[in-house]
């Protein structure tokens, strides 16, 4: 029987009375009197230094009120990298100054160099066109291809990085030789060299900022498109700006989508608000969607060799990798995290492989920066693992689900050490397997190929089993790893006088439902009905703090914080109820909204305990404070590790090399289930993402550094008809263990598990439509690829 | 500048347009209808559907002078007299089928024109009428469950569950 209310119902979300009656609150709907927009002027070559920029001629235009350019903000600090990488020889990564405005050269297409504030949108808009007519910008040859980027020295996109290599990083470097040797002496290596193509994460609603200053305090506030506005505070105020702390709000409102790309702190936000404080007024910047394309943080963009050795019936030996990483023109602030400890880490799968190592060589190009996308080198590792796996079943003609399976991590094995450096808490990977596999009918595959060649089609049927590391962490483990900054997350349940309560999170919902979410969590705690409830977020005015949401974190972190607070808050309760009903402490209970004295009927509800908080007449004030209002900072023990086992059916269209998914079938094991919709809503998304960087998706820089793909005319994001229907399941549960709530978090597993099993079924069909000398297609795996790789015979 | 009046949601509204003024722009910007959303420059994504004497248009592909004395719905418009959700938009709701709620406006409004000229269309019909609406974050099954059961079909036995 579903619940109406609490953990496991299926609550309808509130958020969407806003969203469906136009009445969000998204950064670009403000308006502000006396407000200003700002445009930016960006780099439209790849590579070149700044000659001049002359703003005399763009000063005096209609409604011109302030031009920046580099030059303004050299002086001030630059926007740095989260996580500090050490390469092999020890030695700390390269770590150029990310200026907020490009000063001496520009680095790649969209690079900002200039930024003009005028009274209304279109007349700026024409003076930066003017400001970019009077700068001239030397141009130098580009950066683009990364194996010719680290082969050629003299050529740099920093003057000061030798090679343009960031960090030549090892992992685990301990294990090198003896994976060398496994390799060496294995009965079969398989090998395969694959690309992971660049995204870019496109969330619909394009970024946007509004800075504002307040003289008469020295106040700021800025409203942005965010996913971590604590964070981006924290940036603005100790490394790029010097706007100390407790004078600067970040308030994130509605956001529609983040993906990662809104994680970072952008020079856009530094700019309107130095603007802002220069002209005491609101300036406002939107971008347009090709600006976003050239701005945005792109995402994957690895180009890999995996070796998988194994004996001759498919027991995995050791893995070896070899990454060219692209981390594009500057350091975003995860985008060395991204490819080394989200993705190195997880090279093992859910595998008793005895021995990995992962050499990741991160590089610099005269291309955007390159960042966390949804599931952020985890789908990286994913991808390279499931398709050397399924490389090695056909070259030893071995079954795959039965290869996968005897190679798992069984339940009996947890808490399991990996030879990556995780420790796995719990799982049942044969368990989701079992499940998919039972929703697949895979017996009936045979007819469904049978059936599909009578219409002309090749089909076929590709796996991937796959477990991922999230909701990031536990805090010392990454500061030894070289984080920046905590990872844990902030909490305050305000219980307010008449009983209905008020939670800050320091996780932020750009579309993840957490304000019916939490709700829900709270409810189930302290028996008040989710109305009574109110979440907010987004605003580092009214939170104490907080590191936002990525990383499938918001629940497993952000939710434990909550549920830690209401352990406070229950407890003070208990010392409210034991004196208003003279009873000891430890005899109160507290259930279904009660503080009863256990064995009797003396009770309490938890509406009188609030009043008494506030109108503390009958209350222990000389043992207790007023107020019923707790924070908790919560740091998580472990990451959690959501798996699953994905099966896809294609069909190729065996004329035009066209790939259509018949079916996608997600079995997800992702520990408790608070929100049943709302869980198979963020695996509906993060497939439909795989499907698109699968089949559709490809950011294409020309060898100008020009980014061919930058609008939705040239960028395939999947349509409503390029995907199907999915059926997903999440019914096998391996609660988390080291959290309260037992939850693992599912926004990315989507991303991370369907990609290569797109991949997959495309070469089976291909093996079983006669073109069996197809090894591996690159994604996106388009019409075009697949004639010509049929064709390659 | 020249002055352009709309019948917008039933309510004559005029505001000062330049010729280069979009539509879009114009309901965001000079009307403070905000729900109408923009998210692309080349007429793509659908974020900006609205509906123009009865046709579901997209508003950054218009000039706001085009749309002169023209009746105008956004979605703004779209629930019942008495503020509650309309069939459409309560659909989305029980179906999930919206997430960010930045593409919602634009989804409702086409789906809002396709049932008015097919009311009850097939799974391929509706993906194929919404291919000019992008999100980013439903993986569409939700939305095309959500047209589903707004035209009075089962929409669960056709996703499969």
């Amino acid at each position: 029987m579903p619940k109406d209310g609490g953990i496991g119902a299926s609550s309808k979300r509130r958020e969407d009375i806003r969203f469906l009656t136009g009445r969000g609150n998204y950064t670009d709907d403000l308006s502000l009197h006396g407000q200003t927009y700002a445009v930016f002027c960006r780099s439209t070559v790849a590579h070149g230094r700044i000659v001049s920029i002359d703003t005399k001629a763009t000063a005096d235009m209609p409604g011109v009120l302030a031009i920046f350019t580099g030059e303004d903000f050299k002086d001030v600090g630059g926007n740095p990298a989260g996580w500090l990488i050490n390469s092999r020889d020890g030695t700390p990564m390269r770590e150029p100054k990310r200026p907020v405005l490009a000063h001496g050269k520009v680095r790649h297409v969209g690079d900002a160099y200039a930024a003009v504030i005028a009274e209304t949108y279109a007349q700026a808009k024409d003076a930066a066109e003017q400001v970019a007519a009077d700068t001239e910008i030397e141009e130098l040859s580009p950066i683009v291809d990364m194996a010719k980027a680290v082969a050629n020295a003299d050529n740099r996109v920093h003057d000061e990085i030798p090679d343009n290599l960031c960090f030549d990083w090892g992992w685990i470097e301990d294990n090198r030789a003896a994976v060398d040797a496994a390799i060496k002496a294995a009965p079969h290596v398989t090998t395969l060299e694959l690309i992971n193509n660049r995204l870019v994460p496109n969330a619909m609603e394009p970024r946007a900022s509004i800075g504002e200053y307040f003289p008469g305090t020295g106040d700021y506030k800025l409203t942005t498109t965010s996913q971590n506005p604590h964070l981006t505070r924290l940036l603005v105020s100790a490394f790029v700006m010097g706007i100390p702390e407790n004078k600067l709000t970040v308030v994130a409102p509605d956001v529609g989508g983040g993906f990662g790309s809104k994680i970072y702190h952008y020079g856009e936000e530094a700019l309107v608000l130095a603007a802002a404080r220069k002209l005491a007024r609101p300036v406002r910047w939107t971008a347009e969607r090709s600006e976003s394309f050239l701005s945005d943080a792109h995402g994957r963009d690895h180009v890999t060799k995996i070796e998988l050795a194994t004996d001759l019936e498919g027991n995995f030996l050791a893995i070896r990798t070899e990454t060219l990483a692209n981390v594009g023109a500057y350091l975003s602030n995860f985008s060395t995290a991204t490819p080394t400890f989200l993705h190195g880490t997880l090279m093992a799968g859910p595998y008793k492989v005895p021995s990995v190592y992962v050499n990741v060589k991160a590089v610099f190009t005269n291309t955007a920066p390159v960042d966390a996308y949804r599931g952020a080198g985890r789908p990286e590792a994913t991808y390279s693992l499931e398709r050397v796996i399924d490389k090695m079943c056909r070259e030893l003609n071995l079954n795959p689900f039965d290869v996968r399976r005897k190679n798992f991590i069984t339940p009996d094995m947890f808490p399991y050490a990996t030879p990556v450096g995780l420790n796995y808490d719990t799982g049942n990977h044969g368990a989701t397997l079992d499940k998919a596999m039972q929703m697949a009918n895979v017996a009936g595959f045979e007819a469904r190929v049978a059936d599909s060649a009578k219409r002309g089609k090749l089909r076929g049927m590709g796996l991937s089993t796959w477990v991922e590391a999230c909701g990031l962490a536990p805090s010392h483990l990454a500061g030894v790893l070289g984080s920046r900054v905590g990872l844990y997350e902030a909490a305050t349940v305000r219980v307010n006088a008449t009983g209905n309560i008020s939670v800050m999170t320091g996780a932020h919902s750009h579309g993840q439902g957490h304000e019916t979410v939490f709700a829900q969590l709270v409810s189930e705690r302290l028996g008040i009905p989710e109305s009574s409830i109110e979440i907010v977020h987004g605003d580092t005015s009214k939170i104490p703090f907080g590191m936002g949401s990525y990383g499938s974190r918001s629940l497993s972190v952000g939710g434990s914080a909550i549920d830690r607070a209401v352990d406070k808050i229950v407890a003070k309760g208990k010392k409210i109820a034991a004196h208003m009903l003279e009873a000891a402490e430890d005899d109160i209970v507290f259930a279904n909204g009660n503080f009863t004295v256990a064995g009797t009927d003396k009770a309490k509800s938890f509406g009188e305990i609030a009043f008494s908080a506030y109108v503390p007449h009958n209350y222990p004030l000389e043992t207790l404070e007023p107020g019923l209002e707790e924070t908790a900072f919560y740091d998580p023990g472990n990451f959690t590790y959501p798996a699953g086992a994905y099966l896809c059916e294609v069909e190729v269209d065996a004329d035009t090399g066209r790939v259509e998914v018949a079916e996608f079938i997600c079995a997800d094991d992702f520990g408790n289930v608070v929100n049943p919709m709302i869980v198979e809503g963020q695996v509906h998304g993060g497939v439909g993402q795989g499907i698109g960087q699968a089949l559709c998706e490809n950011t294409t820089y020309d060898e100008n550094g020009q980014l061919v793909s930058a609008s939705y005319m040239d960028y395939a994001m999947p349509r409503a008809d390029d995907v199907p229907f999915y059926n997903v399941d999440h019914s096998c549960q391996t609660p988390c263990t080291h959290n309260p709530l037992g939850v693992k978090g599912c926004g990315e597993a989507g991303a991370i598990g369907s990609p290569p099993a797109v991949v997959n079924a495309v070469i089976d069909a291909l093996h079983r439509g006669g073109y069996s000398h197809v090894k591996h297609i690159d994604m996106p795996v388009t019409p075009s690829r697949v004639w010509a790789a049929m064709q390659a015979k | 500048m020249t002055k352009v009046t709309l019948t917008v949601n039933g309510k004559s509204m005029s505001g000062e347009a330049e010729g280069r003024t979009l539509l879009a722009s114009f309901l965001r910007d000079t009307l403070g209808l905000t729900g109408t959303h923009i998210g692309c420059d080349t007429s793509q994504c659908g974020a900006c559907v609205v509906h123009l004497d009865g046709k579901a248009v997209k508003s950054c592909t218009l000039l706001a002078m085009d749309a002169d004395g023209g009746n105008v719905t956004t979605i703004e418009g779209m629930a019942n007299a008495d503020g509650s959700l309309n069939t459409i938009q309560q659909a989305f709701q029980d179906h999930h089928g919206l997430q960010c709620g930045f593409c919602t406006p634009g989804m409702v409004m086409s789906a809002s024109a396709l049932l008015a000229e097919n009311p009850k269309p097939t799974e391929s019909e509706i993906r194929h009428y919404l291919e000019g609406n992008i999100c980013r974050c439903t993986g569409y099954h939700n939305i095309v469950k959500a047209v589903l059961a707004a035209s009075g079909q089962d929409a669960n036995v056709m996703a499969a569950e």
